[in-house]
């Protein structure tokens, strides 16, 4: 019975969202401060059912219910129970049914911390939201349901999640991403609903700033997970593939990061903004795009597991409605938005202009590299290709070195004209110690001297050192502490620094070599020394495994002991890697099997890499800050002076 | 009107919109160029039997590996195998390195490389999906065009006509 309750509970969150779209809308149109206010019952409605058949599907998995097609598609009486949780997520049907959770809470959330909102507008946010909802819900019920079963014969037993998602890292990865994804349906919605009254005033920006900010902050969390996973459990080293899906998550990423941006500049001084609202709908946009791209299987990618055109035929046509639609409204209303201040080459709008240009093009150059082979098959009839990595660093490298030299004196420009010496000559000897530090650092820890790596270190290096002094000076010129947003911007600002650093130095001087190694085999790797002990036979819950152990040692010194395995996941039938390494902040030893390859021998992949860490670690402080600024005073004292009196009156 | 004597800020929005249709036109060009340079194209056995495929240029080929055809070094990661569209055409491939860990006899691959003179390829990269039953959409597709071919010369073993409608379903 559980999963037809699960089934009927989305049945009737199909028609709350209905409601959430429409009767606020009704609301708005009759001027009636009832129906517009009904929004905030019908999301948390929408909310609770949605999670009632998100609980009901969790069931089904922990009970083994084997008669649902998707949990005998995707788990096994012998996975171990956190498995069968992420399981939820582990395939097509749950991981929407995830979509939609998350969107309902992110509408959830919107209903009760948007205290700031007039009731007007907060039920015009609502049905825009509501709106997403019913094309959300109906995409579950109509393409994916995860409860149909298969009765009356059914299997004994499941055919086990792929052994690939049967990790940490993809427990915590696809919730993360979907947060991030899902919640730049917030700033879309506002955009929407403030494109529908004509009206953007900096009140719009100022609200929809944290929103965005705390998507930004959970899609970089989901992307860095990603990468962190991918780089352990493909067991080739990398954290960075350019694959179509991982494409697809960094597009929204970018232009989410050139939104948080620009919409500072609308909400400090009235600038740029029908770039912003255009900018919030290309974000989440992409994001549906992402979905597509992911989901559809037209891009042949290692993630796209299941090749289905009639959901992806649905998404394409919501997105087209999605796109076209807000572009219609945006091409109707938006020529009424006149943005009156002006300013100069040297002032903070036109810093932030070049960020969000070339923020912009990167976006437009991954995606134009992402959708080429579709565009070229079309173009010459079946031709089939496929667009490499190296087209995708050669494009984005000069884009990357010009946003980060923008960086560097960013933090000391002004509104509207920046002195010149603010951004150059004040700082000369910081500009000095840059180069000198790089050399200096490059020498002492013996890595490759690179004219490229040494530039953009040194770029780095100074976007670092000048982020300090303005630290320094802006915690000594006022009394009071910084502001949340100030300390979010130097958290995410140096985010990007430790990032950059750790891809620079990760790509220059990491080492690597494929050998054939029987046991006793000894294989020197820079100034390690690896040494293939034995092999032996290893029981798992779900598998059998032949495991390795691979002793490191240094000038003599064992510095870790290592233990990669080739697992044979039984149920599943597939073969897995699974490397293992001995991290560390300064650099990882990285172990992985290949096969066997004749008598005692293996393939063995070693790798040594460099500040490989510091990649996730920068990904991970930027998202910090993004979190950090929530915590400013600005939208909670909006908060705090609300009063329902004057909303009533606005509304009215 | 010339120039000089435009009021400023009609002044500052001309030269902005000029340096964004330079910049445009630049960036666009460029990623243009760099995609032209990066694009490896797709080719079936038969394309290369055939001669169809360009020699010394990086391209991809793929098609299933035929049973009994791996060979391993003895000395080192060496490799080499055949990749068939289990109809009209085998290419050898020779590889150095570690295979994926789905790459087995009778699986469908994709190879990223060059093609010699011998009419070896040469692959500095091997793909096989993450999915046993899933078949990468070129191979399937070539499958499918070789058997198509051979169904007019009207010779058939069952056992092909099986691989090909795998093919044909988990495409």
């Amino acid at each position: 019975m559980i999963p037809e309750f699960g089934h009927f509970a989305l049945i009737l969150a199909l028609g709350l969202s209905i409601g959430l779209a429409v009767l606020p809308a009704v609301g708005v149109i009759k001027r009636d401060p009832v129906l517009m206010r009904s929004g905030s019952f019908l999301a948390a409605g929408l909310f609770i059912f949605i999670l009632f058949s998100f609980f009901c599907l969790l069931e089904s998995f922990l009970q083994d219910d084997f008669s649902v097609l998707y949990v005998a598609n995707n788990s096994n009486s012998a996975l171990p129970v956190q498995y069968k949780v992420s399981a939820i997520w582990g395939a097509h049907e749950g991981s929407f049914l995830l979509w939609t959770l998350i969107s309902a809470g992110w509408t959830l959330s919107v209903a009760f911390f948007s205290g700031s909102l007039t009731t007007d507008m907060k039920a015009r946010v609502l049905s825009v939201m509501g709106l997403l909802n019913i094309g959300f819900v109906s995409f579950i019920l109509f393409a994916s349901n995860p409860f149909d079963r298969s009765l009356p014969f059914f299997p004994q037993d499941g055919a086990d999640l792929n052994p690939l998602l049967q990790d940490f890292g993809l427990i915590v990865h696809p919730p993360m991403l979907y947060m991030g994804y899902v919640g730049f349906s917030v700033p879309f919605a506002l955009a929407i609903a403030t494109l529908t009254t004509g009206r953007l005033d900096a009140a719009w920006a100022r609200w929809s700033r944290p929103w965005t900010n705390a998507a930004w902050a959970f899609l970089t969390i989901g992307i860095t997970l990603g990468s962190w996973w991918a780089y352990y459990e493909l067991g080739w080293g990398g954290w960075w593939f350019w694959d179509p899906v991982e494409n697809a998550s960094f597009m929204p990423w970018l232009a989410g990061t050139a939104l948080i941006h620009s919409l500072a500049a609308s909400e400090k001084r009235g600038v740029f903004k029908s770039w912003t609202v255009l900018l919030a709908i290309a974000t989440f946009s992409l994001s549906l795009l992402g979905a597509f791209l992911v989901r559809s299987g037209v891009l042949t990618s290692v993630h796209a597991f299941a090749v289905d055109p009639t959901r992806g035929l649905f998404i394409l046509v919501f997105l087209v409605m999605i796109i076209g639609g807000s572009l219609t409204l945006y091409a109707v209303k938006a020529s009424g938005i006149k943005s009156v201040a002006s300013f100069e080459w040297t002032s903070r709008e036109a810093m932030l202009l070049m960020n969000n240009l070339l923020l912009v093009v990167a976006t437009a150059a991954v995606l134009l590299g992402t959708l080429y082979p579709l565009l070229y098959e079309v173009l010459t009839d079946g031709d089939k290709i496929s667009v490499g990595p190296p087209y995708f660093n050669r494009v984005f490298v000069p884009i990357v070195l010009v946003l980060f030299t923008v960086m560097i004196a960013a933090p000391f420009s002004r509104w509207r004209k920046t002195p010149l010496e603010l951004l150059g000559r004040q700082h000369w000897p910081l500009y000095a110690a840059g180069p000198v530090i790089v050399i200096g650092l490059t020498a002492l820890l013996g890595l490759s001297f690179e004219p490229l790596a040494i530039i953009i270190q040194t770029i780095a290096v100074w976007i670092f050192l000048l982020l300090v002094k303005n630290w320094v000076q802006t915690t000594k010129q006022g009394w009071k502490p910084p502001s949340a947003s100030y300390l979010g911007m130097i958290f995410g600002h140096t985010g990007m620094v430790v990032a950059i650093l750790g891809v620079v130095i990760t790509v220059y001087d990491s080492q690597e070599r494929d050998v054939r190694m029987a046991p006793g085999d000894s294989m020197a790797l820079s100034d390690y020394e690896f040494t293939f002990k034995s092999m032996k036979k290893v029981q798992g819950p779900n598998y059998t495994a032949d495991q390795a152990e691979i002793v490191v040692t240094k000038d003599g010194a064992t510095i870790a002991t290592l233990h990669p395995e080739k697992r044979f996941y039984t149920v599943a039938r597939n073969t897995m890697t699974e490397a293992d390494m001995d991290p560390g902040l300064f650099r990882d030893l990285y172990v992985a099997l290949g096969e066997p390859v004749g008598k005692d021998a293996w393939a063995v992949r070693l790798h040594v890499k460099p500040f490989v860490r510091w990649i996730w670690l920068g990904c991970l402080l930027a998202a910090a800050g993004g979190f950090i600024t929530l915590a400013d005073k600005r939208y909670r004292r909006l908060r705090s002076a609300r009063s329902d009196t004057i909303i009533d009156g606005a509304a009215a | 009107m010339k120039f000089g004597k435009m009021k400023p800020q009609r002044r500052n929005r001309l030269l902005l919109v000029l340096f964004l249709v330079v910049g445009a036109g630049g960036a666009t060009t460029f990623a243009l160029l760099a995609l032209n340079e990066n694009i490896n194209l797709f080719y079936a056995p038969g394309q290369i039997v055939a001669g169809e495929a360009p020699v010394e240029k990086n391209i991809r080929a793929g098609g299933m590996v035929l049973a009994g055809s791996v060979v391993r070094s003895e000395t080192d990661l060496g490799v080499s195998f055949r990749i068939s569209d289990m109809k009209t055409a085998e290419v050898e491939v020779q590889y150095v390195g570690i295979l994926p860990d789905l790459f087995r006899e009778g699986q469908g691959i994709i190879a990223r490389g060059q093609l010699n003179e011998q009419g070896i390829f040469i692959a500095e990269e091997v793909l096989a999906k993450h999915d046993e039953n899933y078949m990468p959409p070129e191979v399937a597709e070539a499958l499918a065009e070789a058997h198509a071919e051979s169904e007019a010369n009207s010779d058939s073993s069952a056992a092909e006509q099986a691989a090909v409608k795998r093919g044909d379903l988990d495409g």
